[in-house]
């Protein structure tokens, strides 16, 4: 029983992921109730949005599954699916930081508005530079021998998963722009624009790793690759497409005056 | 008379984009995934054709979306013209298939009908029915177009 708790979980380290998820996860419910009684409620819907994406984000680093995406391509892509694509997707919608800003005393308040004002957070949070750090980093992960070393070295293999995570949400929230507001006034044909080459790089790395067997020197037979190479395609094609479904849905949502024309 | 004239266009590019996604999504899943007739990956197509591909593949998702989304859009303005509508649909599929027919298959060379066959009579009816679909689009433009100077 000792024995083999220890084969399969290694250490506590394993936990700590899931650990921080669940912390983030009452931090933001709380403060999500502290805001009863102020002027404006705090949207349940939001709530909903983070408690969804903190699910699949604990779904997708539960050790099981890491042990799994570890030994398996087409775990580690579904993975990826998660922890990059689906569940930044669900905490943008949340709205973490107008609630960090609604919540923390005036002082804080200010130093966190200076933060998103600061010329580091500009430049990531433009959409051009988060599609390049989340496809741009996909295309170095998986055509380097990069993937191969993060299958040995337990740093760079949370470290590989941290960037999707930062990345995807940097990318959600510089495509929608909204609930939290954007620290740039871009029009939604420019962001569809982005999304367009997003999908476009995206699928072109799909059958750039099936064609030519990428990642290289993993110990996976070329059918593995393949398979995984597809599914990358496709699920992120599903990702992408529910990106632009919200976008959109938040578009129409908007007041017909306020609405620009999309073509 | 201007407005309602930028409604019918409107009106007319939201199902062309619906009909591309459309046609593009029975591609897809009839000859991809169901009979697997097409395939993913052609060793023979060359490098320009798979970056290609990938623009081709991101404008036909984004298509669809835009398409729907702007019928949602004319529709809660009431500006909806249903016989520009079907017009668009009928040209959109058409001519997604006369392009995947033609430039996909032929000139990009992503990948052949079907394999272990002579590609010829397939190419002849898969261009052969969007020649069909284009010219439902036609007759549809025509009559949207007498009903407007009716």
């Amino acid at each position: 029983m000792h024995l083999h708790d220890h084969a399969t979980h290694g250490s506590m380290l394993d936990w700590l992921p899931l650990a921080l998820i669940i912390l983030l996860t009452v931090a933001y419910l709380a403060a999500a109730y502290a805001q009863r009684h102020k002027t404006a409620d705090w949207n349940d819907w939001r709530s909903v949005f983070f408690i969804l994406g903190s699910l699949l984000l604990a779904i997708a680093v539960a050790p099981p599954l890491m042990t799994w995406a570890h030994h398996d391509l087409v775990g580690h892509m579904t993975l990826h699916l998660l922890i990059g694509m689906l569940a930044p997707l669900a905490w943008v919608l949340a709205a973490p930081i107008t609630l960090l800003l609604r919540t923390l005393p005036q002082a804080g308040g200010r130093r966190v508005a200076a933060l998103l004002q600061s010329g580091v957070v500009r430049f990531i949070s433009h959409p051009i530079s988060a599609l390049v750090l989340n496809i741009g980093g996909m295309y170095v992960l998986y055509l380097t021998p990069l993937y191969a070393a993060s299958l040995h070295n337990q740093a760079l293999h949370y470290g590989v998963h941290l960037h999707f995570l930062v990345a995807g949400y940097l990318f959600c929230w510089a495509i929608l722009a909204e609930p939290d507001v954007s620290p740039h006034r871009l029009s939604l044909r420019f962001r569809l624009g982005v999304l367009f080459a997003a999908i476009a790089t995206h699928s072109l790395l799909g059958k750039l790793m099936y064609g030519y067997g990428w990642p290289r020197n993993t110990g996976h037979s070329l059918e593995e690759v393949q398979a995984a190479a597809q599914w990358m395609y496709y699920g992120g094609d599903l990702a992408e497409v529910l990106l632009a479904v919200v976008l959109l849905t938040l578009w129409l949502k908007k007041p017909v005056a306020q609405r620009h024309a999309l073509v | 008379m201007s407005s309602s004239a930028s409604a019918n266009k409107r009106s007319l590019w939201a199902t062309v984009l619906v009909g591309i996604g459309v046609m593009a999504a029975v591609d897809e899943i009839i000859f991809h995934q169901l009979l697997q007739w097409h395939h993913f990956f052609d060793f023979s197509t060359p490098t320009f054709g798979i970056i290609s591909d990938g623009l081709l593949h991101a404008g036909e998702l984004l298509a669809v979306v835009i398409g729907v989304f702007m019928l949602l859009d004319l529709s809660q303005r009431q500006l909806l013209a249903i016989p520009w509508a079907k017009a668009g649909f009928f040209l959109g599929l058409g001519g997604f298939q006369f392009f995947d027919g033609l430039i996909n298959h032929k000139v990009l060379r992503l990948h052949q009908i079907r394999y272990g066959v002579d590609p010829l009579l397939y190419d002849v009816i898969w261009n052969g029915i969007a020649i069909v679909l284009l010219l439902v689009g036609i007759w549809f433009y025509r009559s949207a177009k007498r009903l407007e100077h009716r």
